[in-house]
């Protein structure tokens, strides 16, 4: 593999479950430049397509970014099936985004579900490094599903678990933790989550009666980041706002979660389709496969694709 | 040379055709259009110029080509004569000879095409095309004696400023790296102008020449965020700054059911279907789901080729949505001949109200309300105005907003650069910002306008930046714009050293 000397090396894999994979890949720049709350655009190979990923951690002193991915769509299970320590993403651009205000709240939970529970770490640590009391409350729909419990109690004064199911910790949503440590913690004065659209409405539907500011970060379907294509619009109040130049965090009590949850599905229709054939193709291909070394990322034949 | 002189009466009257694709077949694919000149039409083409001694042609070049000297090569079958003409002014003359509104520039003042001569003018842009297409298949690189200067300069935006601007200082003896943020340079040449007008193959042989000069470019940099134009002064030791990032951030209108799937500014449509080939999805991923019947909001050359972009992913109906009149359309009138030949229906004096959803998150049609032309206005057009009770609807399953763009917020959040009151950057008549050592030029300080417009733009912030790191230049040898004095010394006379204070 001659991707050695390439940019945007992965240097770490771990997997976390059936679906959630940890990618850290080697950018010294983006490591110093990134902040709190700031994501990146990868696009994994030369026919692939752009998708937005928060940033989950970044170490200054290794030089390398750290992202979470949930394997859902062609993009994100190839990436899973290809995405190997050594080799190399055909692209990353970042950090974009507006970094996360930290500002001074003398207690903050930081609420994270699902596939949220990795980009709200960096704003735990921040807060932590602030000096704010910080409540973590993270879920999993199961035991299994867990990650980086350690990494929150690190950083948390008090960490809140929920599953699903109850194999482990609260049994419930983390709406049901959110509202365990707003119940227990008259103090908190600035709440912020992140997760899928549902979930986030969830926390800012519970905080709203409260007056307790709440901040959100949305994720939707992007080209470029850079403010020029306009296809991540959101409405915020009643204001329309590119969430790539304007957000990515926003006031979750101003958020048209409606909106955003119909938007995140106007390629539904192309990405079953490409999901689909992408999955008949890995079928064709496994016995094939068996033994011999996965194919390289940026040199696969079309009809691979 | 003995030839007797030309008169308006001896050249060949008639403007020599360009091959074009047939329109039916075209509107289908995304091949060229027009498919040039070959040598015989070239020199044809060529002998239609007057070579008269006004030359109003080169006055009506925003980058003052020498044309009637570049046609006179070509009339003697000096093709790489002409090429090294046109490129002592213009490295890109592949893309401005197929996207330079000529009418309006040199081929509108041309003496031949006068109204009292009752001819065309001379094809200027298809000639140029023809010499830098040549230049492209024949390998013709023209990389001068660069003597270094040590200097660094950088670069913000691998677009038609910002190559522009690359070129100058690297042939100026510079060190240029040129950041940009997408994962391939070209900006709006690559991203938003389709391959049926300009192949991308041909931006790509273009950005090689500038690569044969020395020019580094490096993409996936979001230049604000990854490091800031402060930063590249302070710490990465570039001498001087370029910023020309394009305008960015698409207009809507405001109306309902804009955030409806289906609904899109022409920025993604057209980077969907360009940039990032969701034209041959599946075998790329990024999808597109293209409308069967197609409204695109707007009349400019962006609203063109989200028309005619449209038709070739397969629209059925295609309808173009303004509420002027054609007289006012600000596109090319070319483009509009184009696309009305493809079958693009034009809806003029009408102005959207409200896209109605079709109750699955798309699009089932739009709303509209005849508009009719009051008094002139500050631009001068006549105003649209409402006719009451006017308002139909057409169905419809996608509409795309071609009405402009506001200014791209990112180096106004991450830089001290001043803005103007619309949020463009503010300069002076030499592209100077308000930080010392930074230009700008293009659609991030003039909204947006045209690739060759920016070009001119680069080109003039080359000339200031070169004026201001003390280099020579071609253009001034002596001194013209280099007057005046820097601490008491004349700025012809002053040294070459770059002093670095702290």
């Amino acid at each position: 593999m001659a991707s050695s000397d390439l940019p945007y090396r992965i240097v770490r894999r771990e997997d976390f479950s059936d679906v959630t994979y940890l990618l850290e890949f080697e950018h010294p720049m983006m490591a110093r430049a990134a902040r709190p709350g700031q994501f990146v655009i990868v696009m994994p190979d030369a026919h692939g397509e752009r998708i937005p990923l928060t940033i989950a951690d970044y170490d200054r002193e290794r030089g390398t970014v750290t992202l979470v991915i949930q394997a859902v769509g062609k993009t994100t299970q190839a990436m899973q099936r290809d995405c190997r320590v050594g080799r190399s993403l055909h692209a990353v651009v970042g950090p974009m985004g507006i970094p996360s205000h930290i500002g001074q709240p003398k207690c903050v939970v930081c609420v994270g579900g699902g596939l949220g529970v990795a980009p709200v770490f960096p704003q735990a640590r921040a807060y932590h490094e602030q000096g704010a009391k910080v409540i973590g409350v993270i879920g999993f729909r199961n035991r299994d599903l867990i990650f980086w419990q350690d990494k929150f109690a690190g950083v948390c004064d008090e960490l809140i678990v929920c599953t699903d199911d109850g194999s482990a910790g609260l049994k419930g949503r983390v709406t049901d933790g959110l509202q365990q440590a707003l119940q227990r913690h008259p103090e908190v004065d600035e709440v912020v989550a992140i997760g899928p659209p549902v979930m986030m409405k969830g926390c800012a539907e519970l905080t709203r009666p409260l007056g307790i500011k709440t901040m959100v970060s949305l994720n939707p379907v992007m080209v470029d980041g850079t403010g020029m294509c306009g296809g991540c619009r959101v409405k915020i109040g009643d204001q329309v706002r590119f969430a790539c130049v304007d957000g990515p965090d926003f006031d979750g009590h101003q958020v048209d979660f409606e909106d955003l949850m119909a938007r995140l599905v106007r390629f539904r229709r192309a990405e079953t389709e490409a999901l689909q054939r992408f999955q008949d193709s890995c079928r064709l291909r496994a016995p094939a496969e068996a033994g011999s070394a996965a194919p390289l990322l940026d040199d696969r034949p079309a009809a691979d694709v | 040379m003995a030839a007797k002189k030309k008169t308006i009466r001896t050249i060949p009257q008639e403007r020599t055709p360009c091959a074009e694709q047939d329109p039916m077949v075209r509107a289908r694919n995304f091949d060229e259009v027009a498919l040039g000149y070959g040598l015989a039409e070239a020199q044809r083409e060529a002998d239609r110029c007057l070579q008269c001694a006004d030359e109003p042609c080169v006055r009506g070049c925003p980058v003052g080509i020498d044309i009637p000297g570049f046609i006179r090569k070509i009339a003697e079958k000096h093709l790489h004569g002409a090429y090294d003409i046109i490129t002592d002014t213009n490295l890109l003359p592949s893309v401005c000879g197929r996207v330079c509104p000529q009418e309006n520039q040199c081929e509108g003042v041309c003496t031949v095409g006068q109204p009292d001569t009752k001819l065309e003018p001379v094809a200027i842009g298809r000639l140029e095309r023809f010499v830098g297409d040549t230049a492209i298949r024949e390998g013709w690189a023209n990389a001068p004696y660069i003597e270094p200067t040590g200097l660094k300069v950088g670069i913000v935006g691998a677009g038609p400023a910002g190559m522009a601007c690359a070129a100058d200082m690297a042939k100026a003896g510079c060190q240029v790296t040129v950041y940009e943020a997408f994962h391939e340079p070209g900006g709006v040449l690559k991203y938003g102008i389709p391959d049926f007008r300009l192949p991308n193959s041909i931006v790509d042989a273009e950005i090689r020449k500038l690569e044969q000069l020395g020019v580094r470019f490096e993409c996936n940099t979001l230049v604000g965020r990854l490091f800031t134009v402060e930063q590249m002064l302070r710490e990465m030791g570039f001498a001087a700054v370029f910023v020309g990032t394009g305008a960015g951030y698409p207009s809507f209108m405001g109306i309902p059911g804009e955030s409806l799937g289906g609904v899109f500014s022409a920025n993604e449509l057209l980077t969907r279907c360009n940039l990032m080939r969701a034209r041959d999805f599946p075998n790329y991923d990024t999808p597109l789901q293209p409308g069967r019947n197609v409204a695109v909001i707007g009349a400019g050359n962006t609203a063109m080729d989200a028309l005619r972009v449209s038709l070739r992913l397969g629209a059925e109906k295609v309808h173009c949505i303004y509420r002027r009149s054609r007289t006012e359309a600000p596109a090319r009138a070319e483009e509009i001949h184009h696309a009305g030949q493809e079958g693009v229906q034009f809806h003029w004096l009408t102005s959207p109200v409200e896209i109605l959803p079709d109750g699955a998150g798309g699009v089932r049609a739009l709303r509209c309300i005849k508009m009719e032309l009051g008094e002139p206005d500050a631009s001068g057009r006549r105003k649209p105005a409402v006719v009451a009770g006017s308002e139909f609807e057409f169905a419809c399953d996608s509409v795309v907003f071609a009405i402009g763009t506001h200014a791209n917020p990112i180096l106004g959040q991450t830089s001290k650069l001043a803005l103007d009151k619309r949020g463009y950057i503010a300069t002076d008549d030499d592209l100077r910002t308000s930080m010392v050592g930074v230009w700008a030029g293009g659609d991030i300080v003039t909204g947006a306008a045209t690739v060759i417009q920016a070009m001119g733009a680069g080109r003039r912030a080359a000339r200031s930046m070169k004026a201001w790191l003390g280099l020579r230049d071609s253009d001034s040898v002596y001194g013209e714009s280099a007057s005046g004095t820097l601490f008491g010394i004349p700025r012809e006379e002053h040294g070459h050293a770059l002093l670095r204070l702290a």
